[in-house]
């Protein structure tokens, strides 16, 4: 079976700095696969690659059978891929169910006549949106949050608000950048859990950067580890641990 | 839901045809010196000018300073409309609107990949070359103006224009198209993540408001019957942005209320002419130092009220919740 | 007749770049203040024509020459900015940048009615400080003034380069336009900073407008407007924020709007303005010395 995702030698350069080089990954569908590696290895860039912030310097991206080299951003979403962001970008001054409603935005088809009289799908399809979004906020224990608006929630509630912004956006893949980032490790927990339950729940494929190595190791079918922009190694969990490059990578040459 | 929504816009239009009888009844009455009868038009002119541009600059979190050079196109199209191809007035107003929402796509796609105040500087730019333009076309007056335009506009004609405006500004905002706007201003980044084609919005945005000030133009040269380039400066564009900024930038209420405060005190100091431009800027410095959010920040007047209302409940041990 | 073409082309030159000197003693004003605060002050060509006047009144009134006068006007406009900062500017800082440069048209406004209230809308006549010498050189025309504002905007430019380059005060300008915050964290006063920054632009500007009362005999409250206007652009053409850049900026423009006053019509000089505004905002936001810089995602 192809992969969903293939990239092929995409490297990506700023200036003289090469951030990320030859980057071959694959992810069959249905995977939860671990993108792991020291800070400033390029695992950012490399999730900015995938859903063009940023154009490859070479190389080439596969997903779904479509190149999404040289695709604008939302027209990726649009293919089927949705992320989070390392530091949270949620729209702070609008609602929580808001927030939820935009990543909708595509799926609505009512036109802008219909929505000024406020006449054929507009009211249909708002209503189909707001019960949707609040399915979505049950899911992630939002509900009673609804009206506040994203900038008052907690840090913890803003992370999983973002996930289930994401995955308004019904996508196939799903990018989480660090979403255990500044967590305690009750919280990491439920967060592990709620991943693998919404990867069932949704049918996903996952891909996510994480620096917690219980996180990663605990769900995580397999990793790729990068340093340096390049990727170092490729494998099943027990792989990875006991990886005499990884080691070094992370704890340094000494060990 | 629906019905709910639905229930809103019957209220909005009730409360404002009761303002409309009102008003009517004051202006055909002659209770209303014809001096605050001009102030009247001016409220309703200042209030879709303000409102529309609230969509770019509050809505959508652009920073637009040209508005002046969309009402100046409205102006000139529509007078043009009516005393060189005699067209009916509704036609006229439509066509100009119509011509300031074109130019408005058009000068919007570029320029809108610029941001905060390089958009702003380049949008006011863009509303003087559009006045220079102007004065340089000898066929609508050149420096002297247009005069003569027959004066069409009656007090339904601009109330009804001006309901219409915030009608449609305000159930745009409250769709999946208004949403995607907010979404620009809270953060481009996200929404673009979000499959918000962000640069569509922007543009589409600016488009709707570009139209809605043609139209505020076409109803003000067909008031006063003259279209004159000096009418429609950069000082224009900034004095609907102050009327916006008071008011709470992406609050619609807010917007008529900046239009008819500033308005207002426009007009009270008419008497002291050599001291009313210090005032208002003083006021303008004093307001902003006091509330820099506007007035009502980015709340709407009914949303306000509701919540006072809501939290009174509460206080009174009682449930506010019964809908 | 080509000859006389060329000759006209040089003229027009000449009167460019003393024109643009001008427009780049503003712009620099408005380039220091956007560097360190990202505002563009809206009141900075009043402050201008603030200067004009304080000129005007140390020349005619207490009968002061040149250079006392020019310093006055230096001295006065400086001060008014660092006092402006500090009323309407400062509080605002931490505030959406919207409300800031509401504030600033206020102040502009103020500044322009006040100035109309307490000293008539009639222009003034200002007064010749310099000799009205005139030197022909092989069929140009270029007058001491011009010569003498070109002097003073080159000395001016220097200092102030020299200011920002080598002074204690210069470096924390510096800082402070990078990362308030962290300047603020390494020990720099930030608000002396700025207000340091607000005086010397201010002065800047004041300088010019004693010049232009010079170059055009006649100053008037609401001169302040389109120069100011046309320093902004200069000040983006050359990349906001970047010194050198506002003296090019000035210069560039200077030159282009005497060309095409001289060569196609005075009423599209304005119109040309903003048209180079708008390309190069479109070709190269950043301006002609600036670097593209991209929000990290």
């Amino acid at each position: 079976m192809e992969p969903l995702l293939k990239t092929s030698n995409l490297s990506k350069s700023f200036g003289g700095i090469k951030a990320v080089q030859d980057f071959n990954v694959y992810i069959n569908s249905g995977e939860l696969v671990g993108l792991i590696g020291p800070n400033g290895a390029g695992k950012t860039t490399a999730f900015n690659l995938l859903t063009g912030v940023y154009t490859p310097t070479t190389g080439n991206i596969e997903f779904n059978g479509h190149s999404l080299v040289g695709m604008k951003p939302y027209k990726i979403t649009k293919q089927g891929i949705a992320r989070t962001f390392q530091n949270i970008r949620l729209f702070d001054h609008l609602t929580v169910i808001d927030n939820v409603k935009i990543a909708y935005n595509y799926h609505i088809k009512y036109t802008l006549a219909e929505a000024i009289l406020r006449v054929g799908r507009y009211g249909s399809e708002e209503e189909v949106v707001e019960k949707k979004a609040m399915e979505l906020l049950e899911i992630f224990n939002l509900a009673d949050k609804k009206d506040e608006l994203a900038a008052n929630l907690p840090y913890g509630q803003q992370r999983r608000l973002e996930i289930a912004r994401a995955l308004a956006a019904q996508p196939k893949l799903l990018l989480l950048d660090e979403p255990a980032a500044g967590m305690n490790p009750q919280e990491t927990h439920e967060l592990m859990e709620m991943i693998s339950w919404i990867r069932k729940t949704f049918d996903l494929t996952i891909l996510l950067i994480e620096h917690d190595m219980s996180l990663v190791m605990g769900i995580c079918e397999r990793i790729y580890v990068l340093e340096f922009g390049k990727i170092l190694a490729q494998g099943i969990p027990d792989e990875i641990k006991s990886n005499t490059e990884v080691i070094k990578a992370y704890l340094g040459e000494e060990v | 839901m629906i019905k709910q929504l639905r229930k809103q816009d019957v209220i909005f239009l009730l409360l404002s045809l009761v303002i409309f009888a009102v008003f009517q009844f004051l202006m055909s009455e002659r209770i209303l010196t014809s001096f605050w009868r001009l102030n009247v038009t001016v409220i309703c002119l200042n209030i879709i000018l303000a409102s529309s541009l609230n969509l770019i600059n509050g809505v959508t979190g652009q920073f637009s300073l040209g508005h002046a050079g969309f009402m100046a196109i409205g102006a000139y199209v529509s007078a043009v409309c009516t005393m060189f191809f005699h067209l009916p007035f509704i036609c006229s107003i439509l066509a100009g609107a119509a011509a300031a929402g074109v130019l408005g796509f058009c000068i919007g796609t570029p320029t809108l990949r610029l941001q905060g105040d390089y958009l702003a500087i380049a949008t006011l730019g863009m509303g003087e070359i559009i006045r220079i333009c102007i004065l340089n076309i000898p066929q609508v007056g050149g420096a002297s103006g247009m005069s003569g335009i027959p004066t069409e506009t009656t007090f339904p004609w601009l109330f009804g224009c001006m309901i219409v405006t915030l009608f449609v500004l305000k159930n745009i905002i409250n769709s999946n198209q208004g949403r995607a706007c907010l979404s620009v201003r809270e953060n481009a980044i996200a929404a673009e993540a979000m499959g918000i084609n962000t640069t569509a919005f922007k543009v589409f945005a600016f488009t709707v408001a570009s139209m809605f000030a043609g139209l505020a133009g076409a109803l003000f040269s067909h008031y006063f019957g003259i279209a004159h380039p000096s009418s429609f400066t950069f000082m224009r564009s900034f004095d609907i942005m102050t009327m916006v900024v008071l008011g709470g930038l992406g609050s619609l209420s807010g917007s008529i209320v900046g239009a008819v405060l500033l308005t207002f005190i426009a007009a009270a100091m008419q008497s002291y002419p050599e001291y009313r431009m210090i005032v208002y800027a003083l006021l303008l410095i004093i307001l902003m130092l006091y509330r820099p959010n506007g007035i009502f920040g980015d709340k709407e007047l009914a949303s306000v009220i509701l919540s006072k209302w809501k939290k009174g409940g509460e206080n009174d041990g009682t449930t506010a919740e019964n809908k | 007749m080509g000859d006389n073409l060329f000759l006209q082309f040089v003229q027009q030159l000449i009167n460019g770049i003393s024109l643009g000197s001008i427009y780049a003693l503003i712009a620099l004003g408005y380039t220091m203040v956007y560097g360190i605060m990202k505002l563009i002050n809206f009141a900075h060509g009043d402050v201008y024509m603030v200067g004009a006047y304080v000129g005007f009144f140390a020349a005619t009134t207490a009968n002061l020459p040149f250079f006392p006068s020019i310093i006055l006007a230096m001295l006065a406009t400086g001060l008014g900015g660092v006092i402006i900062e500090r009323l309407a500017y400062k509080p605002l800082r931490h505030h959406p940048k919207i409300a800031i440069l509401t504030t600033a048209i206020g102040v502009s406004l103020f500044l322009e009615y006040t100035t109309m209230l307490l000293l008539t809308p009639q222009p003034r006549t200002f007064p010749p400080l310099l000799p009205n010498a005139i030197y022909h050189i092989g069929g140009l025309i270029i007058s001491f003034q011009q010569i003498v504002i070109l002097a003073v905007s080159v000395i001016l430019m220097i200092l102030l380069t020299y200011v920002v380059n080598h002074t204690k005060m210069g470096k924390a300008m510096r800082a402070v336009s990078y990362d308030p915050d962290a300047a603020q964290l390494m020990g720099i006063n930030v608000d002396k900073t700025i207000s340091f920054t607000f005086f010397v632009g201010s002065s800047l500007a004041g300088a010019a407008g004693v010049l232009v009362g010079i170059y055009y005999n006649s100053i008037e409250p609401l001169m302040g407007i389109m120069p100011g206007m046309k320093a902004f652009i200069a000040a983006v053409l050359g990349g906001i924020g970047i010194i050198p850049g506002a003296m090019a900026g000035g210069l560039i423009l200077g030159v282009v709007e005497a060309l095409i006053s001289g060569f196609i019509s005075s009423t599209f000089r304005d119109a040309a303005a903003f048209a180079i505004l708008i390309i190069i905002l479109l070709i190269k936001p950043t301006g002609l010395f600036g670097k593209n810089e991209h929000e990290k995602v």
